[in-house]
């Protein structure tokens, strides 16, 4: 409504978010929370089986600091930047979501940003000072020490950061009491940690064994016990990730039941849900025969067989991530905010006066014949396009040609007829929020849209048209409007006094 | 001064949610915040300048290749530290100014979202510069070309910012923009951009002078005729020289911003700011003229009349933001509170959708329930074919006879079918009457 719109038509805006934090998450789960504890558990191992009169086992440490330069130089580059860059891409095509979210969360987001510099600056010294470490065995120990500190901080960022997004996923909270407490105390904060925490540590340790097949050569012994120890590392860990995902996904319908306005789950969402099964067993499978093959015969383990594994494993928690998208639908800000990023509270205005008025940038304030298409380009911009495309992704005219037939002419009546009930039956979808007027400007531009091929632009190519009814003219008359109510109410109250 | 805004500006609406901290607060949390950052900015932009330099000068002189390589390190964690250190600022202006800074995003949306790829780019070719060094010393123009690309990048990216710091002060032209390339050209990016790539060289002439004259630095160890004073001399003299230029650059950026921020206020504290910076500049010539073993006499003083000179640069650049978007959060606010009042009053007296049946008389018994069925079933469902739900004939085949069973289903239906969506509930759409009417519809059709 009040942000001129970028919007991708082909690429889909949601998808934009999706790839930047799917990106995020596996950096920050698998070459930081997962993979630096076990890089400072094989430095301490080398430590513990140093030869006679050294400080370590030297071929062995340098090992460890080449798995630790591949973390080092991709989380502080791919990592850092994704993390920003899920900003960025949020505020492009949300901005009213997370610009409401930041004036909640703004000391919990502080915080954790504390944090975060915190692990920079551990993360550098651990890996810079590492060379100069080694010529004592104390500062060898205190370097040691680093790792532990590092692990523990990169294990705190995403405590703070999953209870951030476990407050997005909480119906009710918004409107009752606006707290971070409420994302530590929701029901899906301690199943997911429990689930991240295990999980981040497999998939570290898969990423360092795959690491290890491309560091060492062929029938080494230090390869072979090398394997050996990131085996263990995954063995130990996979059962109680199992668990987590097994409680997580126990946890899930019940808190995705709350959060449906209707108590039904969606057709989307239980295929999914099916196909999450599979996956997570498919994974563990994997894992779990990766690891064990590593123990008993650690020649079978080649590059090749780790690299798919790690891929595979990093695919699984691509995957995962998808379960926070479902559950926020049609909110999101549970409760507060649609995913169209109108408010709900608001709704009854806009069904009164349609949407079309109150935009800061629209080219049609009003619904006429002659400008019909263009208001419907208008509508679906501020009311479909933070989802749907015209012509790419999840486009508005494969939905409708999904329900009515692929390649039959789209009927306006009939989706005039659908689009004012549709919340009832897709329960992920938020309600339309114009009035008559705009209905049938929308389903004239979706069949047009279906007839041409039109492509929607956003507004960075675009650029925006400001709404007649919004602009500055009217903004002052309505604030001098104000000036003289609040002096005359002065005025009244003054006289009141008086008498 | 509302006059300075054109009638073709837009008055969008703004969150309504409370900042959640006094606004002075986050105000100067902003400025602290952002020099912190720029300062690591600086000294990334800076250090790959030096660097690209320096080894391009080594090809004759090892000696600077050596020094170099030693400046490269540096750029490595100073690219962290601006990119953590960015974060805080970012929350704070996102606060502070949602509005305006997210509409001056999305204008630009393409090469700011861009930042991302091209900032992870620019520092992987860091880290293989680095990295390569020794690897890469036979090959030594592709070794430069992997810095100089990373220059370019480095030098590219401050631009896309300034665009968009610059974009969210001017509401008045976001009607005007179509793309980044559009807002570039409005006049004085280029200006502000030519006083940050000065301030960045003077930073890091000081920041060399600092690095290089460590007391546990094993300066000698590493260089064969290139001594401590001569690098500090030079660095020195480098701050000097893009100190003095912004005597030049600074006027030009305040001429060529738009009145509308301009006030005694702003030019008082840049005023001030410059007056410090006189004396740190006297003593930097001094150092550089004067005997060598007293080259460091006033590097503190240097750097704290530097610092504040900083501080209120800094402070000017948040004046000038204040003071230009004032007016047009005054009339953003009027907008915001009358888009309220109208939003409550509507809430209280919710409108009841009802639209007329369009009947078809000459149906008869059934006209109504078959109106009925056009406006509520239609999109779902049709005679003899499945659309969304299953075809009328379906439901007559499983309901003929049971017309109190179909309407209870019309009601509150359950679901049957895995492979159909959920049909939604009519119960509270639907009067007894209604739910009679359309069960009589349908079951009388043929």
């Amino acid at each position: 409504m009040d942000f001129p719109l970028f919007h991708l038509d082909w690429l889909n805006d949601r998808f934009l978010i999706a790839m930047i934090a799917i990106i995020h998450v596996i950096i920050n789960h698998g070459l930081a929370v997962g993979f630096i504890p076990l890089v400072t558990w094989m430095e301490q191992k080398g430590v513990k089986n140093s030869p006679a009169m050294e400080i370590t086992d030297l071929s062995w440490d340098q090992l460890a600091w080449k798995m630790m330069k591949v973390g080092f130089i991709i989380t502080t580059t791919l990592g850092a930047m994704t993390g920003v860059g899920i900003w960025f891409s949020v505020a492009l095509v949300s901005p009213a979501s997370i610009g409401s979210l930041i004036r909640v969360f703004y000391w919990a987001w502080f915080a954790e940003w504390m944090v975060f510099v915190t692990e920079v600056v551990l993360i550098m010294i651990y890996f810079l000072t590492w060379e100069n470490a080694n010529k004592s065995l104390a500062s060898k120990l205190r370097h040691i020490r680093f790792g532990w500190f590092l692990s523990i901080f990169s294990w705190i960022t995403m405590a703070i950061i999953v209870s951030i997004l476990g407050f997005m996923m909480d119906p009710g909270n918004w409107n009752t009491h606006h707290s971070l407490l409420n994302g530590f105390t929701n029901p899906i904060y301690i199943p997911q940690l429990l689930f991240r925490t295990p999980t981040a540590m497999v998939v570290g340790g898969v990423f360092g064994l795959m690491l290890i097949t491309l560091f060492t050569e062929r029938g080494a012994l230090l390869r072979k016990n090398a394997i050996r120890s990131a085996s263990v590392w995954i063995l130990c860990w996979a059962p109680l990730s199992l668990a987590g995902a097994v409680y997580y996904y126990g946890v899930m319908p019940a808190v995705m039941t709350a959060n449906m306005s209707t108590a039904v789950g969606t057709m989307d969402f239980s295929q999914y849900y099916d196909l999450l099964r599979y996956v997570i067993g498919g994974a563990m499978l994997l894992v779990v025969l990766l690891s064990v093959t590593g123990l008993v015969k650690s020649s079978l383990v080649r590059f090749p067989f780790a690299l798919f594994c790690c891929l595979t494993v990093f695919g699984f928690l691509g995957i995962f991530e998808r379960v926070r998208e479902f559950i926020r639908k049609p909110y999101v800000i549970g409760g507060y905010m649609y995913s169209n990023l109108l408010k709900e509270e608001d709704y009854p205005l806009y069904k009164r006066d349609g949407i079309l008025k109150y935009a800061t940038y629209t080219s049609t304030p009003t619904v006429t014949a002659e400008n019909k298409i263009a208001a419907g380009r208008n509508v679906f911009m501020l009311s479909c396009s933070r989802c749907h495309t015209t012509q790419g992704v999840n486009s508005i005219v494969y939905v409708f040609e999904r329900m009515y037939g692929f390649g039959k002419p789209l009927d306006e009546n009939s989706m005039a007829g659908y689009i004012p009930n549709m919340h009832n039956a897709r329960t992920y979808m938020p309600p339309f929020p114009g009035n008559r007027d705009e209905l049938h400007a929308l389903v004239a531009y979706i069949k047009y849209v279906q007839q041409t091929g039109e492509v929607l632009e956003g507004a960075q190519t675009e650029g925006v048209i400001v709404n007649s009814m919004n602009d500055v003219n009217s903004a002052r008359l309505l604030l001098e409007k104000q000036q003289q109510e609040k002096a005359a109410r002065l005025v009244e109250n003054d006289t009141t006094s008086v008498n | 001064m509302l006059h300075v805004l054109l009638a073709t500006t837009p008055v969008p609406k703004d969150i309504p949610l409370d900042l959640p901290l006094p606004q002075w607060l986050l105000v100067t949390i902003l400025v602290i915040s952002f020099l912190a950052h720029i300062v690591f900015v600086n000294l990334m932009l800076g250090g790959s300048l030096l660097t690209l330099w320096a080894e391009i000068k080594g090809l004759k002189d090892k000696d600077y290749d050596k020094f170099a390589y030693e400046t490269a390190k540096t750029i490595t964690v100073n690219k962290s530290l601006a990119v953590v250190l960015g974060v805080a600022p970012l929350l704070s202006i996102n606060t502070l100014y949602s509005v305006y800074f997210y509409s001056a995003n999305a204008l630009t949306g393409l090469m700011w979202i861009s930042v991302i790829p091209l900032v992870t780019i620019a520092f992987l070719l860091t880290y293989l510069h680095k990295y390569s060094w020794h690897k890469l010393a036979d090959n030594k123009p592709l070794h430069i070309a992997i810095i100089g690309a990373a220059v370019l990048i480095f030098l590219f990216i401050p631009l896309i910012f300034l665009v968009n710091i610059n974009l969210m002060l001017f509401p008045e032209k976001w009607g005007t923009i179509s793309g980044f390339l559009s807002a570039l050209v409005l006049p004085n990016v280029f200006p502000r951009y030519l006083h940050f790539i000065c301030a960045s060289l003077g930073v890091t002439g000081l920041f060399i002078f600092w690095y290089t004259g460590r007391k546990n630095y094993p300066f000698e160890s590493y260089y064969t005729h290139l001594t401590r004073y001569a690098i500090k001399k030079k660095a020195y003299s480098l701050t000097l020289a893009a100190s003095g230029a912004q005597f030049l650059i600074g006027p030009v950026v305040l001429f060529t911003l738009p009145s509308k921020g301009l006030g005694w206020n702003l030019i008082a504290v840049i005023g001030a700011g410059a007056v410090i910076a006189i004396p740190a500049m006297i003593w930097i010539w001094k150092a550089i003229n004067g005997p060598e073993e007293r080259i460091d006499q006033h590097f503190g003083k240097v750097v704290l009349a530097l610092s504040i000179t900083v501080l209120f640069m800094g402070s000017g650049r948040q004046i000038y933001r204040a003071n230009a978007l004032a007016p047009h959060q005054q009339l953003m606010a009027a907008k915001t509170e009358e888009f309220r009042r109208l939003s409550a009053e509507a809430r209280a007296h919710p409108q009841e959708e009802s639209i007329a049946l369009e009947i078809d008389t000459s149906l008869g018994d059934v006209a109504k329930g078959a109106a009925l069925f056009k406006m509520n079933c239609s999109a779902c469902h049709q005679k003899d074919a499945k659309l969304v739900g299953p075809p009328i004939l379906e439901m007559v085949e499983i309901y003929r006879g049971k017309a109190d069973q179909l309407k209870e289903w019309i009601r509150k239906p359950g679901k049957k079918r895995p492979d159909y969506p959920q049909m939604p509930a009519f119960g509270d759409r639907l009067s007894e009457d209604d739910l009679h009417e359309l069960a009589k519809y349908i079951l009388s059709v043929k």
